[in-house]
C-alpha cells in the first residue's frame, strides 16, 4: 500500500497545497497546469456523475480506479477538496482523508488566523504536520517502491 | 498529536470569555467613538470567525449538507452548544419558513454586563449574527442576521432572527462555461 500524492483546492479551485510521496513519473506539466486540469476533470466529472445518476446521488463522486492508482475524492460542504492518489491496495482512504482534514487542515490552517484559508499554504508546521501523519498513516505502508 | 485531542475535550471558563469579549468591545467602544461603528465591526469580526468556524464544525460533526432550513436551524443550534455552551430553542418561523429565531435564555457574552445609557444602541451581542451568516455563506447559504431582543436592553431573552435570502451557485473552474 503507498501514497502517491495529495491535492486540496479550495471551493474556487485555487490549488491549496500539493505534495507528492511515492510518485515515480511524472505528468510533464507544471504544477499550475496538472493543478488546474485536475480540478476541471473533477469538476466535470462530478457533474456528469450526478446527472446520470439513477437516484439521489447523494454523496455523489468517491474516487475513481485505474489499473496502477485510484484516485480518492473527498468534497466538504464547505467546498474543500481533498484528493488522494494510492495504489489499488488501500483501505479506508475515504475516512482517511476525513482525519486530515479534521487533524491536519482544521487544525493548522483553519485555527491559524495567520493561515489566508484562500491562498496556497505556506505554513511550514501544516507542511511537517501532514507529512508526518500520512507517513505514519496505515495506508502510507510503502513496500513496493 | 496531543494538541488535536486536547482541542476536543477541553473547555473554556465562561468568565474567561465574558471578559475577553468585554474588554474587546470595551476598547472598541473607546476607539471608534460611534457604537454603530462597533456594531458593525463586531460583526465583521463575527464574519471572519464564522467562516473558520463552520470547517471546525463540519470536521467534528462529519455532518453533510442541509436538506433544508430546519435542518440548517437544528444544526446551528448544535453549533450554538458546542461552542457557547447554550441551547437556544429555534422559535418564531415565518410563515414561508425562510425566517426563524434562536431564542437564549441565558447569554455567556452577557453574564456580567451592564450597557450604559449612552450606549443605548450598541448591538453587543453582533459577533454572533456576524458568525452565522459567515458560517452559512461558506456552506452556499446567503442569510440575513440580526438581534431583534436583547436581554441587556430589558428584554425576557435574547432572540437572534435569521433570513435566508438564496441559496449561492458553487463556483466554475476558470475558462469553464
Amino acid at each position: 500500500m503507498t501514497v502517491h500524492n495529495i491535492y486540496i483546492f479550495d471551493r474556487m479551485g485555487t490549488l491549496l497545497y500539493y505534495q507528492d510521496w511515492n510518485r515515480l513519473k511524472n505528468s510533464g506539466m507544471t504544477k499550475e497546469e496538472e493543478a488546474k486540469l485536475m480540478y476541471g476533470m473533477l469538476f466535470s466529472l462530478k457533474s456528469f456523475v450526478n446527472k446520470i445518476s439513477p437516484t439521489d446521488p447523494k454523496e455523489g463522486f468517491l474516487y475513481y480506479k485505474t489499473s496502477k492508482y485510484t484516485l480518492h475524492f473527498l468534497e466538504t460542504p464547505s467546498g474543500l477538496k481533498f484528493v488522494l492518489n494510492t495504489d489499488n491496495h488501500s483501505q479506508g482512504v475515504r475516512d482517511f482523508l476525513q482525519q486530515i482534514y479534521k487533524e491536519i487542515f482544521v487544525e493548522y490552517v483553519v485555527k491559524n488566523p495567520l493561515c489566508n484559508l484562500n491562498e496556497p499554504i505556506q505554513s511550514e508546521l501544516f507542511k511537517t504536520k501532514l507529512d508526518a501523519y500520512v507517513k505514519q498513516s496505515s495506508v502510507f505502508l510503502t513496500k513496493s517502491m | 498529536m496531543s494538541r488535536s485531542t486536547r482541542f476536543d475535550t477541553k473547555k473554556v471558563n465562561s468568565e474567561l470569555v465574558t471578559l475577553t469579549y468585554g474588554t474587546l468591545v470595551a476598547q472598541m467602544v473607546k476607539d471608534l467613538e460611534n457604537p454603530d461603528d462597533v456594531s458593525k465591526q463586531l460583526d465583521r469580526i463575527g464574519y471572519n470567525m464564522g467562516i473558520r468556524l463552520i470547517e471546525d464544525y463540519l470536521s467534528k460533526t462529519g455532518s453533510g449538507r442541509c436538506l433544508d432550513l430546519k435542518d440548517t436551524a437544528d444544526k446551528i443550534q448544535t453549533a450554538f452548544r458546542m461552542y457557547l455552551g447554550v441551547q437556544p430553542n429555534v422559535v418564531n418561523w415565518s410563515p414561508a419558513g425562510d425566517e426563524f429565531s434562536f431564542s437564549l435564555d441565558s447569554n455567556p457574552l452577557t453574564e456580567l454586563v451592564e450597557l450604559p445609557d449612552d450606549l443605548k444602541q450598541l448591538k453587543y451581542c453582533n459577533i454572533i449574527c456576524g458568525a452565522i451568516r459567515g458560517a452559512l455563506e461558506m456552506v452556499q447559504l446567503d442569510v440575513q442576521s440580526w438581534v431583534v431582543q436583547d436581554q441587556l436592553k430589558g428584554d425576557p431573552n435574547t432572540e437572534i432572527r435569521v433570513k435566508f435570502i438564496r441559496r449561492l451557485e458553487d463556483a466554475m473552474p476558470a475558462g469553464e462555461d
